[in-house]
């Protein structure tokens, strides 16, 4: 446990058999473990215990994994360093004094120091994808719908999924194909055999078989500007690799990816000031009495002085800019304007789907940060999010596979984005990497 | 939350912090919408931060209007009892009870 990845490492045993028996599946701290912490990286939470499971963690009890207990991460989801949590920090196994990556920072570093064969994360905005490539693993972020949230602690849950992080991208699709699938708990979860039209919709294990033959890759432009010269270099010589195997590529534009990061940031902030509303000290949280013995004012001053104790300064952050994009006489200016870049995201992703299988760029356009980097400048965390968020906004699967390392030894993470429900052609192509 | 609570009534907000200049009053302001108070150090950094932020976010405005039409379908289930978490289990995580119902503090 020398990484930090764990804030609670208390084993949880699944069934004797199943598809995972035998395996260890770490599980992200804000997916809800019954009977077991979960902190969502909260002091709020930190005494928090569910009474019940999510979906995927039952998925996991009956497919035989046996949990190692519950990753760190940052605060609710709210980072790409993992360095909000009020557990401290995670070292990137891979590189050493360097974040690993964020939100889902504890599952990513799990799965690269060995400390789990697989993990769980959540990814609203990039939160599997980007510690996957900082650590130098495999992260899947699903299709919205394809994976139920019920027990997901929710953040932006218009956005979010829970989706796999492993070594290979043929065991991130065989923990996929134990998570995916509808539940009567979620009613935004899809079938994707209806979706598909296809019997074998969630066969995603074997679809990684490396044959990308005839496979036509887009590369948006939009999503190389502003990239490190180390990533770039390293992202040509992966579209080189599948070059060489049979596929091959041509450059798109999208435009409207130029506003992804500020219309994904007001989307989820306003989501996120409704959605953490919920603690307030009485019905879970922080209690009132712990913080201030004796204190006596009323409901509104209460509140107000639990969260400040509970939260860290990050999800404050979030949840001021989220009130304030939702008030009257900004809605128009902020919330509504973040709506239409994601109705534009969304159009340009299908037509450039149109005319490609998957669509390729660098997961994150910079190697990952040294520690403390960031932290003074939330601006400049938040901008490192450019190439992640826009597939949130437009609902699509990505998996990040490692490609390469720069020449100071910093991992490399490749992001291949596939149709809604086309999760078998991004396991394809990630597999002829990795 | 009593009424429905603005920015921009008699404030003068409204202007203020379009103009991307955030004072900690402002910042004040928000926090006490969102119900969390903050420390003077907070307010202070915070009204930095949100002047960059916001300028940023103000980058929405070359946005084009976008007609979308989502595939929205409802999601129905019968109307009956299900098993459900019990009272007992779900005041657990609660810090203070009474007579099986949640205990807050005073209302006003």
């Amino acid at each position: 446990m020398s990484h930090n990845a764990y804030i609670t490492a208390e084993p949880i045993e699944g069934s004797d058999d199943g598809p995972l028996a035998g395996r260890t599946v770490a599980v992200k701290d804000n997916i809800s473990t019954e009977g077991v912490p979960t902190t969502c990286g909260s002091t709020m939470l930190a005494e928090y215990v569910p009474p019940y499971d999510a979906t995927v963690v039952r998925r996991l009890k009956e497919a035989g994994a046996t949990i190692p207990g519950k990753t760190n991460m940052d605060e609710f989801g709210m980072g790409t360093t993992t360095e909000t949590s009020a557990f401290g920090p995670v070292e990137n196994p891979a590189a050493e004094g360097h974040v690993p990556g964020g939100s889902s920072g504890g599952s990513a570093a799990a799965v690269a120091a060995g400390e789990a064969d697989l993990a769980l994360g959540s990814d609203t905005g990039g939160s599997v994808r980007c510690p996957a490539a900082f650590c130098g693993v495999v992260g899947i972020k699903p299709t919205y719908g394809l994976v139920s949230r019920y027990g997901l602690v929710a953040y932006a849950n218009s956005l979010e999924q829970i989706g796999p992080l492993a070594p290979t991208v043929e065991e991130a699709a065989e923990l996929l194909e134990v998570i995916a699938g509808p539940d009567e708990r979620d009613a935004t979860t899809r079938d994707a055999r209806e979706e598909t039209g296809e019997a074998d919709a969630y066969d995603y294990a074997s679809a990684a078989d490396g044959d990308v033959e005839g496979m036509e890759v887009g590369v948006p432009a939009e999503l190389l500007e502003g990239a490190d010269e180390g990533v770039t270099e390293q992202f040509w010589d992966a579209i080189d690799d599948l070059e060489s195997r049979g596929a091959s590529y041509h450059e798109v534009d999208l435009p409207s990816l130029e506003h992804a990061v500020e219309a994904y940031y007001v989307i989820a902030m306003s989501e996120a000031s409704s959605n953490l509303a919920r603690f307030d000290g009485v019905r879970y949280g922080l209690p009132a009495s712990e913080t201030d013995e004796g204190y006596e004012g009323d409901w509104n001053d209460t509140f107000a002085r639990v969260r400040e104790e509970g939260f860290g300064e990050e999800v404050k952050r979030r949840v001021l800019l989220g009130t304030y994009a939702l008030s009257a006489g900004y809605q128009d200016k902020y919330y509504k304007k973040a709506q239409d870049a994601r109705a534009w995201v969304k159009r340009d992703f299908d037509e450039a789907l149109s005319e490609a299988d998957v669509l390729a760029s660098p997961t994150m356009p910079v190697p990952p940060f040294e520690r403390g980097e960031s932290l003074d400048d939330p601006l400049k965390m938040y901008l490192a999010d450019a190439n992640t968020t826009p597939v949130n906004l437009a609902n699509l699967p990505a998996i990040s596979v490692p490609a390469g390392e720069t020449d100071e030894g910093l991992p490399v993470g490749l992001q291949l984005v596939g149709p809604a429900f086309g999760e078998k052609t991004v396991i394809r192509a990630g597999s002829a990497l990795a | 939350m009593d009424g429905i609570e603005t920015l921009s009534d008699g404030t003068g907000l409204a202007v203020a912090m379009s103009e991307s200049a955030v004072d900690p009053e402002e910042v004040a302001h928000v926090a006490d919408l969102a119900r969390v108070d903050l420390a003077d150090d907070e307010l202070e950094a915070f009204a930095e931060q949100f002047a960059d932020i916001l300028a940023y976010f103000e980058t929405l405005d070359e946005v084009p209007e976008v007609e979308s039409e989502p595939d929205l379908t409802n999601v129905m289930r019968a109307d009956e009892v299900e098993a459900s978490l019990s009272k007992a289990e779900a005041l657990e995580n609660a810090p203070d009870a009474e007579d099986g119902f949640f205990k807050g503090p005073r209302v006003s």
